[in-house]
Formats: structure tokens, sequence, C-alpha cells
């Protein structure tokens, strides 16, 4: 029996008059890469938001490695071993991509010492080679200002991995990247999670990817999980292949 | 403490507080549709002083009734609103309001050190007083002491009409309601069509006299000396940012608040008067960061 | 950072120089490095995009420090007065920076304000301890032991400024390429992400406060030893708003800037506000909108071209 990593239980979330969560459960085992699917603006972001610290839901717990970590802040719980990245790559525009890799180093290091240039870091090989694997080496020292949107969001990935954390929720790795270069991209990034033994959750919208990549597949709507297995079991499913997958 | 201190705290207070209002209100309102806090609202509230001053002398050597330095008032800091913030509104305000919000803390800062050089040249350096709005009224025994009406009654009630004048022009006039609404969600009224360029104008047109009318009421009662502007501009921050910035009558609990305060330290211990109101600040915004009355916005990610 | 050495290096010796050539420039200059000294500290914080318009509380602070030991006439050497006053600087700031360092923008600007002018009140009628108005006045100490004559001591006094600000600009250079520093730019593009990385931007935040604050008060302690007197002026907003326009005049976030902003700054100063002191805070402010408008990477940037960020 593989172990538990996350176990969200019965979430619920109103603002005002929307529900953005109402009952949403999911536990996700050591190793899984689970994609969740669902409608737009049905509020998968939401999940993650909450997962993660940003949103705090009305009732219901998210606990993490059998801690409960409902409660603590966005920070305790990136501290705890949870990554993310996010839809629109949230990023230090004015640093190079080689400093927002560093400071992410640094950051799981714990390593602020004033008298340290920051891209002498005693561990920056470990980045470098991080930028190789992502095929962003000649790009390093440009300020992430400079870059165009896709290379961002792979960016982003990056810093989140960085981390190394133990589990990562990817919002939407894929969207704002070609079409040619998504296989790519998601090749990279599950060789790199598989390296690590990262549980993945990620949110996604092209049924390509997650068949070929998700082990397991949740679909959003409603404000909870509605439905969930295998991708095989899950897009063949009438329902689904009408209201999410439009065809 | 007697009682007739704490009666005289508690008027002085109230005077006092009711000015304060008129500054921060028009703070608070710039704030609330231009996203700008701006730094020269101190300078208008100086101004608006010198201007009302130098029309009652005006008035007094034309050997007009003196009865007229209460329009007066009024006139100064419409005066002042539309021309001064008005024409800053117009040639400087306008190119900043896509920048950082530092740069445009930077540019209004810039404009009150400009402003305070003008006061200097054109009003001079030695204290102005003209207390004809003040001696005129006469005074009224409250419980054994002699206050002044003017402080006591005239500021207090100019400052309620304010408030409730501005009530009513947000709530039921159109270029209120639009006011209302740039405030409470940017993106939404200008995604559908306000001119935002006349709206800003006339907002900062009208927080500029504002706060010209606090300075014309000060100075009926109080000297007018270089450096009142900086120091009214940072009371009237602490008011606005204790209300919450873009509370109108949340600005009115809080002036209130920080006058009395203030006035109480006044009588308790007079060194301390200046650490009163923003000792005030610095408590409630421990608690609320956003201050009193706002309402959380986060940010969505 | 080659090219920031370089340039560091040749404006040391231009001004190492003075002495021997200009004399009489030698306290203007002394004034100017201590000015400096401040106007680092706005830089710092400027990293993090914030902006403190209170800077003249830790001026005040370290400059008051130094005329209350001499006051007490306890014989302390200036090269203990001078770290005293950037520690009392540095201890307000961190008990300050637990209130400060969770507000941005306006709000931090404001609030530095706001501290900064009770402070200029509390020097003004506190007449007893403070002087009041007048101030207090700082007789001249002994300088590394030695009691030196007025010229002498101004000669060495310069000295001993340029090697602590030669010192200091070293360390906050290093500082700021440091995980620290560089968390300082990352404060200003982007706290989410921050945030997400589990670093508390509020405590890099306040760690900057905190040296920024070191450095006011290291440059107030100069700055009332050389001048031999302290004043409520020091914490007036003024004060705190010429920091501000140097370091913007200086290009925002540049450590040789802060030192070539204030010479320029002190030299236009005592020539231009002879000729036009009742025009000074109307020149201050049109130049500075002109910056804004027209080079807001400020002079050091418009002399040598644009550069990349973190220079």
């Amino acid at each position: 029996m593989k172990q538990i990593v996350l176990k969200a239980d019965n979430l619920r979330l109103r603002f005002g008059g929307v529900v953005a969560a109402d009952g949403a459960s999911l536990t996700a085992y050591a190793g899984d890469r689970i994609a969740i699917i669902g409608p737009n603006g049905a509020g998968k972001t939401t999940f993650v938001n909450i997962c993660t610290g940003y949103l705090k839901p009305q009732s219901g717990a998210v606990i993490f490695e059998g801690k409960d970590i409902t409660p603590l802040a966005p920070r305790t719980i990136a501290r705890g071993g949870i990554g993310r990245s996010f839809q629109l790559p949230q990023l230090f525009l004015d640093n190079t991509v080689f400093e927002n890799l560093l400071l992410a180093l640094s950051a799981r290091e714990g390593t602020w010492r004033p008298w340290m240039r920051l891209d002498r870091h005693p561990k920056a090989d470990e980045m470098r080679d991080m930028l190789e694997v992502i095929g962003l080496s000649k790009v390093g020292d440009r300020p992430v200002r400079e870059l165009p949107e896709g290379m961002r969001k792979l960016i982003d990935i990056a810093v989140a991995l960085a981390l190394k954390p133990r589990l990562v929720f990817m919002d939407e790795p894929t969207s704002g990247v070609s079409s040619r270069e998504k296989f790519s991209i998601m090749d990279t990034l599950v060789r790199a999670l598989d390296h690590s033994a990262t549980t993945a959750i990620f949110v996604e919208h092209d049924m390509d990817v997650v068949s070929r990549y998700a082990d397991r597949v949740a679909v959003w709507t409603g404000g909870k999980i509605a439905l969930e297995g295998t991708p095989e079991h899950v897009l063949n499913d009438p329902d689904v292949r009408k209201n999410v997958i439009g065809v | 403490m007697s009682l007739d201190i704490i009666l005289l705290a508690m008027l002085d207070g109230l005077s006092y507080g009711a000015q304060v209002f008129l500054v921060a209100v028009g703070l608070s309102l710039i704030f609330g549709v231009l996203r700008v806090v701006n730094v020269a609202h101190g300078s208008f509230y100086a101004i608006g002083a010198y201007v009302a001053a130098s029309m009652g002398i005006w008035i007094a050597t034309a050997g007009w009734s003196p009865w007229l330095s209460y329009p007066a008032m009024l006139v100064a800091a419409i005066l002042v609103g539309v021309v001064v913030g008005g024409l800053l509104e117009a040639t400087l305000l306008r190119r900043i309001y896509g920048k950082e919000q530092v740069l445009q803390l930077l540019v209004t800062f810039a404009v009150f050190m400009i402003l305070e050089d003008v006061q200097k040249v054109t009003w001079g350096v030695k204290p102005y007083f003209v207390n004809t709005p003040l001696s005129l009224l006469g005074t009224v025994n409250v419980l054994g002491i002699n206050y002044s009406i003017y402080q006591l009654a005239v500021i207090p009630l100019v400052a309620l009409c304010v408030l409730l004048g501005l009530r009513f022009i947000l709530r039921y006039t159109r270029i209120g309601r639009i006011v209302t609404a740039v405030t409470e969600d940017r993106e939404a009224s200008m995604a559908m069509g306000v001119d935002s360029s006349r709206v800003y104008l006339f907002t900062f047109m009208a927080g500029a006299a504002l706060a010209a009318f606090g300075g014309a009421l000060a100075s009926g009662s109080t000297s007018l000396v270089p450096g009142m502007g900086s120091g009214m501009i940072i009371l009237s921050f602490a008011v606005a940012a204790t209300a919450g910035l873009g509370q109108i009558e949340g600005a009115a609990v809080a002036a209130l608040m920080i006058g009395l305060g203030r006035s109480i330290a006044v009588y308790l211990a007079p060194e301390f008067d200046v650490l009163m109101p923003y000792l005030i600040m610095f408590v409630v915004l421990l608690f609320k960061p956003q201050g009193l009355f706002s309402t959380l916005q986060t940010r969505k990610v | 950072m080659r090219f920031d050495l370089l340039l560091g290096a040749i404006a040391f010796c231009a001004v190492a120089g003075v002495p021997f050539f200009i004399p009489w420039a030698t306290v203007m200059l002394t004034i100017a490095l201590g000015v400096g000294l401040a106007v680092l500290g706005v830089v710092v914080l400027l990293r993090a995009g914030q902006i403190s318009f209170g800077h003249g509380l830790f001026y005040a602070a370290g400059a008051y420090t130094v005329a209350f030991l001499v006051q007490a006439r306890l014989g302390l050497d200036t090269l203990l007065l001078l770290p005293a006053g950037a520690l009392v600087a540095t201890v307000i700031a961190i008990v300050f920076g637990f209130f400060a360092v969770r507000y941005r923008d306006i709000f931090f600007a404001m609030i530095n304000l706001a501290v900064s002018m009770v402070a200029f009140s509390l020097l003004e009628k506190l007449y007893g301890i403070t002087g009041g108005g007048d101030g207090l006045n700082v007789a001249r100490p002994t300088l590394a032991g030695l009691k030196l004559g007025r010229v002498s001591f101004e000669f060495w006094m310069f000295y001993t400024t340029l090697a602590i600000v030669v010192v200091v600009a070293l360390a906050v250079g290093r500082y700021l390429a440091s995980p620290l520093g560089k968390g300082l730019e990352a404060i200003k593009s982007n706290e989410t992400r921050l945030e997400y990385l589990g670093v508390s931007s509020g405590r890099i935040l306040h760690i900057a406060y905190a040296v920024s604050a070191c450095l006011a008060g290291l440059g107030g302690g100069v700055i009332a030893i050389v001048t031999g007197h302290v004043a409520p002026e020091f914490a007036y907003w003024v004060r705190s708003g010429e920091f501000v326009f140097i370091a913007i005049l200086g290009g925002a976030g540049n450590v040789v800037g802060a030192f070539a902003g204030s010479i320029v700054y002190e030299i236009v100063r005592n020539y231009a506000a002879a000729f036009a002191a009742d025009y000074w805070q109307t020149i201050l402010g049109v130049s500075l909108i002109a910056i804004i408008m027209f080079a807001p990477q400020g002079l050091t940037q418009l002399r040598f071209g644009k550069r990349r960020t973190g220079a």
C-alpha cells in the first residue's frame, strides 16, 4: 500500500453567493501524477489555492503527510514541502532566470548570508544543471522581464521544483506553450519529477497531455471532484466527453 | 482631571477634529478615485487658509461688512480647489496615473516642496492672524467656561454639513454615483466606459477644495505659519489611514477620535500632544492593517 | 560589478585628493559623504521599491546620540561615537520595524514620515533634554585618541569619513548582491512568489530597514561631529525629502550614485542656495519631477548609458 501524501477532505468555501468549493475531497499517494480537469471557471485554481494555503476553507481540512495544514500560511506550507506553479507565472521579473532559481535555492537551504554573493552560492551548480535540463541555459543571465510567456511558464515550474518539494501543484503547465513544445516540456518535467520522486497534482486542459502523463484523472465540477479514475476510464466517460472535453 | 477640563478638552477636540476631517476626507476622496496619495494635499490646506485670511483683510480694508468674511472662506476654498487643484491635475498628475506608486508619491512630494516655497514667497514667513471670524460671533458660556461660538458651533456644524452634503452627492447625483462606482470597483467602471479624465479632474478639484476649506475655517481661529501644511498632510493621512483609505464616513469617525485624543493629551501631557494622533493610528493599524472601516481585498493568483 | 568597482575607484581617487588641492572644500565634502551615507540607506530600501519619507529620524537619532554622549563628557573618541550613533539608530529601526515592514508603498512612506515628524516635534519640545529648537552643540571629540586643532581635525575627519564610506560602500555592495539583497528586488517585483518559496518578505525588508537606519545613523553622527551642532531639523521632512531626492538623482538603487549624488547636491546647494534661498525647494521639486519624467534612471545611469538591472 502506497503512502498517502495529501488528503483534501470535504473542503467548502463560498465567496458571497458564489460556491467555490462544495465538499471537495481528493487523496494523493506517493508518486502519483494526478490531472485535475473540468470546465473553465469551475474553480480548479481555487482548489489549488486552498491546498497551498492562499485561501482558507470554511470547513474541511487539508492533511499533508499526516499533518493538518489547513490553518497554515502559504509560506509555512511551502517550507513544509509543497511547491506550486501558477497559471500566470509568478516570477521576479527584474532578476535573471538564474537568480530566480538561486533565490528558490536560498529559500530551500536557508542560506541568507549577507556576505555571500547570490551567484556564488555553494550549490549554484545544481541550479545550473536545472537550467540545462529545462533547456534555458542560454537565457540564464537575462532578466525574466525580457523573456516570452512560454519560457516564463517553464521557469515558473522550475522555481517551484528548485525547492525540492515532496508534492507539487502545477496550474496548467502547458497553457501558453506552443503545441509543438508541450510534449517535450512535459517529458522534461516528468523526468525531473521521477528523478526527485515528487508527487504531482496538475490542472490541465489539454487532453492529449492528460492521457499521456497522468496516471489518475480527477474531474472537477460543481465545486468538487465528481469523478476519479484512470485516464482511459475517465476520458471515455460519456458525461465527461460531453461536458468537459466537449466532443 | 476635573470635569470642566474634560469638557474643555472635548470641545477643543470636536473643533479640531472637524477641521482635520475636512482635509482628510478630501485626501480620502482623491485616493478612492485616483489611487494616488496626494502629498501636496497639506499645501491646499495651507493655501486655503492664506487665501481666506487675505480675503478677510481685503474685505476689512475695503470697508465692507465683516460678516462677508464667512462666505469669503467658501469662495477661497472653491478658488483654490479649482485653480490650484485643477491646474495640478490637468498639467501634471494626469501624466503619472499609469506609473508606479512610488513615482506618483515622489511627484506629489515634489509638488508639495514647490508649493511650500510659493506660500513663503507670497505670504512671507511672519505669522498671519485674522481674528474677525472669531471675535464677530463672541463667546458662549458652557458650564462656566467661556468658549468661542465660532469654534464651538460654526466649525463642527460646517463639517457636519459637508459630511451630509458629500453623502448626498455621492448617493443621489450622477457624478457622485460615478465617483462611488470608480472607488468601489475601478476596473469594472472603466470597462463600462466612464469618462475617467473628467471624473479625475472633478474629484481632484473637489478634494483640493475640501482641504482648502479646512484651511479657510482654521484661518479664522489660528495663526498661519509656514510649515502648517506639512503637519496637516501627515495628520490627515493618519486620519484617512485609520479610517481606511477611501472611506468617507469613516474619516469623520477617525477625525473625531484623533481630535479628541489630541486635545485630551494637550491638557494631560502637552509635550506629547503631537504623538497622540499617530499613537491612535499605529494602534488601529496594528489590529486592522487596512483601517477601521475598509473591506479587505486580496490579490488574485 | 567590475565596472562599478572601477567607477568607485576613480571617484575615490578624485575625492581623496581634495584636501590637498582644494583645502577649503574639505568640510563641505565631509558633509556630502555623511549625507551620502544616509542616502545609501534610502537606496537600500529603494531596492525593494520602498520609499521612506522619514529617514531623517534615523539620521537625527545618530546625530543626537553623538551629541548626548559628547555632552555627557565621557571623553569618548570619534571612532566610538560614530558606531554608537549607528547602533542607536539601528535599534530604533529594529523596534519600529516590527510595525513599519508590514506596510508597503504609500503606507510605508507615510508611516515613516509620521514617525519622523513625531521625533521632530519631541526634539523641539523636550527643551530640557534636547535643547529645543536651538539644538545642541557638539564639542570637538578626540580622533583616534588624538586631540587635534580645528584644521587638522577637519583634515583627518575627512579621511576617516572617506575610509568609512569605502568600507561601507563595499559592504553594502556585497549585501545587495547577496541572497538578502536580491531578495529586496524580489519584494519589488513579486511578493506572492516569495511567499510561495517559503520566504518571509517582511523579515527580508526588516533586515534592510535596520541596515538602512544604521547607515543613516552613521551619516547623522558624522554630520554632528563635523558641523559641531545638531538641531531638530535633522528629523524634519525636508531633510528626509533631500535624502530621497539625492537617491533618485544618483540613480535609484546605485551605491556609487548615492555618494556622487550627494557630492553634486552639496556643491550645488552651497552655491545656488545663496542666490536662490527662497526658491531652493522649488528647484529641488522641479528637478525631481524632471528626473522622474525624463530620466528615471538618475544621473549615473544618464551618464553611462542604460545598464542592466542589478548594477
